[in-house]
């Protein structure tokens, strides 16, 4: 008995063993750190396919007509390409990675509240990835509505598999409702004694407030993909006009959920920047409560900005104002967020790091994406350049520079934490410097395409877009090239020495003062807290080591 | 970069330069702090970095300035925009049938084309509705797109300064030849396009030549 309480504390999850064996041990795992691996692995897979899709696209637009596939597969290629990255990359992305790594760890936890369901989870998860991936191999099609799915085109005209992705976009639906409700559960019920809300780490604030947008807005895709699937099955008339229904309630009812799911996306990403920074310039982070209440207010304001998609639907002016008028105010606590985190590099003490590097590179990338969100805010300008390419161009710098960006600064900093690995620094700055060019020469061709007045979607384009077309698509080799040395990078260093210390980066938050990779139960006793997250300062009173070289 | 053909048009080629130059400006200040810092305080110029919690007035300070400028954003693509689609002073009103992948219009002397054309400095009203799917009456020239369903009627006010031609695409998603749903505005000086108007029309029962005139409110319906 005594000896198996040991074996929980001290060895590693990654040589923990259950009673399960092999791959049994991983998929079978409640333990959140390998739920977060699972995660990981399942993410990375589809974001690489998710890549393939998009260079294929970007490779058609080389030239005008056809370059490599007709039109049909065009409209497919976008549509997947759609799906795969939102509902299977970016929306479960940071938080089923590394807030199940990170979250019950940084509040002291031995694991999140309900960690069956958290398993469960992961397996809806893959369930309805199959689902949304299995159109490519049916008869009829790979579905081709794009991934809005507006109705009365995916309701009445398409012939391609449509139900099953949506019924897979329905699953995942339910796999997000269930992470959100064990986090806030966890944040809720497991902190680690005097943790108290304004002492958490701010990724913990950023992954609660966004579990609770998975709680309330998921449902609203949920309750819609069945009307849509009733429409289309059984011809019960809710958004099909011939059949008495409305395609704008659809696109209403889309936005409620999709809007805020934005937030979803974004969000942890800003919790991980508000750790990163603080770690890197070893000083507390400026303005914590305000960037606490920021997330807090992007979650609630969020809610109600949805029909800025919809400023040309043809609802009506006054609909128009309201959301444009709302739209303007969400970009006030985003603003405030970008402010602070610029103001904690004030007066500190830089160590110019692989994760720093990315989280520059997003503030920079971000910035351009939140400032043409103003473009698509305002109504004279949106009317302009809504459907182009400025709204791709817009939320690939969003998304793309925004949260995956993130997502690599996560993987570049917990890496040592995740694996006890260091991976090769040089290799990883070159990767981002390469990224940083390509992902530019890509998607900035995109404001002045659309503002040149080039509509998305379209398989073809006249020949005074060519330029920047080509251009545009140089630019995704540039940036696949810096992505694949990245991925070789970070494989190399998996397949490397255990080499990492406890605390390679000095970061104060509590993941970093239990082992690398951190012991079954995380942590030998409880911890008791006595200060903020990113109190240097007490360390430096208390003379208390925290930094172990490299 | 791209042609405007009405006042409406350079009214947001304003509001984007407006957004765009505090945008700009915005964004060299940012990355000049970020940059600025991490060369000057790097650990080894600035081993011992100073703990500033925060500081209530910056706080307060960029969130009012942002705040002020971005109301001032919404209220400036506002205007100009409610203006435009309140205008009660209409010359002609054109019906826009769109379908999988094809415009139709149709002018209130019972003249149908595929391409669109209005008198010069007059204002002209579409009055669209789809047979099919959703699609998207874009004018990049007029910087204006309103959808069109099937079921209801949107309207689109077009108040061309020049004459000449100008595209017309679809802009919402509507399958396999969405790319392919362009066609033509022709902006005709107002004596031209009443010729064209009555042009093969007298053999065919409908409207009289001389309801369509200069400055008189003519209403489909």
């Amino acid at each position: 008995m005594n000896s198996q309480v040991l074996d929980v504390n001290s060895v590693d999850y990654l040589e923990y063993k259950g009673k399960h064996k092999g791959i049994l041990a991983w998929i079978l795992s409640t333990d959140h750190k390998r739920i977060g691996i699972l995660y990981l692995v399942s993410l990375t897979t589809f974001f690489v396919v998710g890549v393939l899709l998009g260079f294929l696209m970007r490779f058609e637009m080389l030239s005008q007509g056809k370059t490599i596939v007709d039109a049909q597969t065009y409209n497919a290629l976008f549509t997947l390409h759609g799906i795969i990255m939102i509902f299977l990359v970016i929306i479960p992305g940071i938080p089923a990675v590394f807030g199940n790594f990170f979250l019950p760890i940084q509040i002291g936890a031995k694991d999140v509240a309900f960690p069956r369901l958290n398993l469960l989870s992961w397996w809806l998860y893959l369930i309805g990835a199959i689902f949304a991936l299995s159109s490519l191999f049916l008869s009829g099609g790979p579905i081709d509505t794009g991934w809005t799915f507006y109705i009365p085109y995916s309701s009445r005209y398409t012939s391609t598999n449509v139900i099953l992705p949506l019924l897979g976009a329905f699953i995942l639906g339910f796999s997000s409702i269930l992470t959100g409700l064990n986090f806030v559960t966890t944040v809720h019920r497991l902190r680690a004694p005097g943790m108290t809300f304004f002492k958490m780490p701010l990724f913990v604030w950023a992954i609660y407030s966004t579990a609770w947008i998975q709680v309330v807005a998921t449902p609203v895709v949920g309750i819609t993909i069945i009307l849509v699937m009733l429409e289309r099955l059984f011809y019960v008339g809710i958004f099909d006009p011939t059949l008495g229904g409305d395609p704008i309630l659809f696109q209403h009812l889309f936005w409620i959920y999709s809007h805020p799911a934005v937030y979803i996306m974004i969000l942890p990403a800003m919790g991980v920047v508000s750790e990163i920074i603080p770690t890197f310039a070893r000083r507390t982070i400026f303005g914590y409560k305000a960037i606490a209440f920021s997330s807090l207010s992007i979650a609630i304001i969020g809610y109600l900005v949805w029909g800025h998609h919809m400023f040309t639907s043809g609802m009506s002016d006054t609909s128009r104002w309201i959301f444009s008028f709302l739209t303007f105010i969400v970009a006030i606590p985003s603003g405030v967020k970008v402010f602070n985190w610029v103001a904690t590099l004030y007066k500190g003490s830089i160590d110019l790091g692989t994760p720093l590097i990315y989280v520059l590179a997003f503030i920079f990338l971000f910035s351009i994406g939140g400032l043409t969100g103003l473009v698509l805010g305002s109504i004279a300008t949106d009317i302009h350049v809504h459907d182009t390419y400025f709204v791709p161009g817009h939320f690939h710098y969003v998304m793309f520079g925004g949260t995956i960006f993130i997502f690599f600064a996560a993987i570049h900093y917990w890496f040592p934490k995740m694996f006890g690995k260091m991976y090769n620094e040089k290799w990883a700055k070159i990767a981002v410097g390469i990224m940083f060019v390509g992902f530019n020469m890509l998607y900035f061709p995109m404001f002045i395409l659309g503002y040149m007045g080039m509509p998305r979607r379209y398989y073809d384009y006249l020949p005074e877009y060519a330029g920047l077309h080509i251009l545009s698509t140089i630019g995704s080799w540039v940036l696949i090239a810096g992505l694949t040395i990245m991925i070789i990078n970070l494989i190399k260093a998996v397949r490397g020495p255990k080499n990492a210390p406890m605390n390679p980066w000095g970061g104060l938050t509590l993941e970093w003062q239990v082992p690398s990779p951190p012991p079954l139960e995380n942590f030998r006793e409880i911890p008791e807290i006595k200060h903020g997250p990113y109190d240097y300062h007490y360390y430096e009173e208390e003379k208390v080591e925290y930094e172990h070289s490299k | 970069m791209l042609s405007s053909a009405s006042a409406y048009a350079e009214s947001v080629d304003m509001v984007m330069i407006y957004i765009i130059s505090v945008s700009v400006i915005l964004l060299l200040g940012i990355t000049a702090a970020m940059i600025y810092f991490v060369i000057k305080y790097n650990r080894k110029r600035h081993p011992k970095a100073k703990q500033i919690e925060g500081n209530v007035a910056l706080e307060v300070i960029w969130i009012a300035v942002p705040l002020v400028i971005v109301l001032s954003m919404f209220w400036y693509g506002y205007v100009d925009f409610y203006e435009l689609r309140n205008v009660a002073d209409l010359a002609l009103t054109v019906k826009v049938k769109a379908q999988m992948w094809k415009w139709n219009f149709e002018y209130p002397n019972g003249k149908k084309t595929d391409t669109l054309y209005i008198p010069v400095d007059e204002t002209t009203k579409l009055e669209m509705t789809s047979i099919d799917v959703n699609h998207s009456l874009y004018i990049p020239a007029f910087r204006l797109k309103e959808d069109v369903l099937q079921g209801r009627t949107t309207y689109m006010i077009l108040q061309p300064i020049k004459t000449g031609s100008f595209d017309i695409a679809c802009a919402e998603y509507c399958g396999l030849n969405h790319a392919y749903m362009y066609t033509k505005l022709h902006v005709l000086p107002k004596d031209e396009f009443e010729k064209w108007l009555n042009e093969g029309m007298e053999s065919k029962e409908s409207a009289p030549a001389d309801t369509v005139k200069t400055g008189t409110n003519i209403s489909a319906n």
